[in-house]
């Protein structure tokens, strides 16, 4: 059986990893390459390493930093932030990415998702969607969630996964940062959508709300979050025998 | 000294990290004389086998890893790797492969429930099966390892040393005479995956 997976992010901002209240707020919490290695070695199922402020300055992502981490992490790491071009794609997967992911990059580029499945395989295109609720409609927010978009969210993540995107991350602003639990209205739609892995991510702030999300929604493949690792609220190697003592198959 | 094959497919960033982790030098090469000069060679690949199947034949590196194979030296085939060192992939349409070890490649479409996501991506349980290969000394039965594919090696029992569930028993790793395969990503397996590195590192042919 596969396990549910369980993945920090390190959003990553000059160097450093950060995560604010709702994107906004942002303060230091630590080295991308130390918790990077250090969640490697404590149970993380994947890493997720994310130049948050790349694609709002429209720069390329840091690959020096990247590379230091990609070369002592040795479970899967997935590269967000600033992603446009299939050279972006390039460029970090020779840095030591597993797989990408696309956010503001697929929406200014629709072909981008089709274009770096035909190249690097299904398996590498992650989209990752930041959504929030506007007037009762899931609307699609580029720029680190500076901007609403005016797409409606089911549709956009219906048409990148026909285009290829192999894995969706969905990242719900509006339980973002509130550590109420994850958005489960929304994952629900996602995974009744597409058969592809959902990754849920916005919300967690605490074990019972990650048992919560894989109890309710069993087709949800893996839960997502940063600060409540990064500020040691939450161990992953406590929150995985949970969800174990819960029947839920996870690697330990 | 470990040789990983270069032949335009894949991401041989994290290999190379593995090894370096775990105290071996490996370098990665596509010439001939270097691969020829290995104590032990890695295959690496992911994407299309069509495609590596053309690469590792038009560089000529195909016939050298042939020889190679015959002259008994230790490989290892990883992921697309490992795919290839079978006789033929029915990956859209029906290339040949290496004939290294005996059986096909086909897809897990139609051969597991249709209620599992197609890539069979995540993390999984090895189910070692039988007399525990060399490759495995230093990890448990049950340890969990990285899989991303969507086809798999069938018709290999006499080779399968490891399999791991997904909807059915799905072949996790080979190994016939000195040449082995891991359908998983030992370089992408946390300690697992290093271990398994060190034990093919390790292996006395």
């Amino acid at each position: 059986m596969i396990t549910k997976r369980i993945i920090p992010c390190l959003d990553v901002k000059n160097g450093r990893v950060v995560k604010g209240v709702n994107f906004q707020g942002l303060s230091d919490v630590s080295s991308p390459v130390e918790l990077g290695r250090y969640y490697s070695q404590n149970g993380a199922d994947e890493l997720v390493f994310y130049d948050i402020t790349a694609s709002a300055e429209g720069r390329g992502l840091f690959t020096d930093i990247l590379k230091q981490v990609a070369s002592t992490v040795f479970i899967p790491l997935t590269v967000g932030g600033g992603i446009n071009t299939l050279e972006d794609f390039d460029r970090v997967l020779k840095c030591g990415a597993d797989k990408v992911s696309v956010n503001s990059g697929a929406i200014r580029n629709p072909t981008l998702v089709e274009q770096a499945a035909k190249r690097y395989g299904d398996q590498c295109v992650v989209l990752s969607v930041d959504v929030k609720r506007v007037d009762g409609v899931f609307r699609v927010f580029a720029k680190g969630g500076r901007e609403n978009t005016g797409m409606e969210a089911l549709s956009w993540i219906k048409q990148c996964v026909d285009s290829g995107a192999g894995e969706v991350v969905v990242n719900s602003i509006d339980t973002d940062g509130v550590k109420g639990g994850f958005d489960l209205e929304m994952l629900e739609q996602v995974c009744n959508l597409v058969n592809v892995p959902v990754i849920a991510s916005g919300g967690a702030g605490c074990i019972q709300d990650f048992v919560t999300l894989f109890q309710t929604l069993p087709k949800v493949d893996a839960g997502l979050a940063a600060s409540i690792f990064h500020f040691g609220e939450v161990s992953i190697a406590d929150l995985k025998q949970e969800l174990k003592a819960n029947n839920i198959t996870v690697r330990l | 000294m470990i040789v990983i094959v270069d032949y335009g497919v894949g991401n041989l960033f994290s290999l190379c990290s593995s090894f370096a982790c775990i105290g071996k030098q490996a370098i990665v090469s596509g010439d001939p004389d270097v691969i020829r000069s290995a104590d032990r060679i890695i295959l690496p690949g992911v994407g299309a086998f069509e495609d590596a199947a053309k690469k590792l034949n038009n560089s000529g590196l195909a016939d050298v890893l042939k020889e190679q194979a015959l002259a008994g030296k230790p490989i290892m085939g990883i992921c697309l790797g490992m795919q290839l060192l079978f006789d033929q992939s029915y990956e859209y349409g029906c290339h040949q492969g290496l004939g290294l070890i005996s059986g096909d490649v086909v897809p897990m479409e139609g051969s597991i429930p249709a209620d599992l996501k197609i890539p069979h991506i995540g993390w999984n349980e090895l189910h070692i099966q039988g007399e525990k290969h060399p490759i495995f000394r230093y990890i448990q039965q049950g340890d969990h390892v990285y899989f991303v594919h969507s086809f798999y090696g069938a018709r290999c029992d006499q080779s399968v040393i490891a399999t791991a569930e997904y909807g059915k028993e799905l072949t996790a790793a080979v190994a016939q005479k000195n040449v082995c395969g891991c359908q998983f990503h030992p370089e992408k397996s946390g300690e697992v995956g290093l271990a398994i590195l060190r034990g093919f590192c390790d292996w006395e042919v």
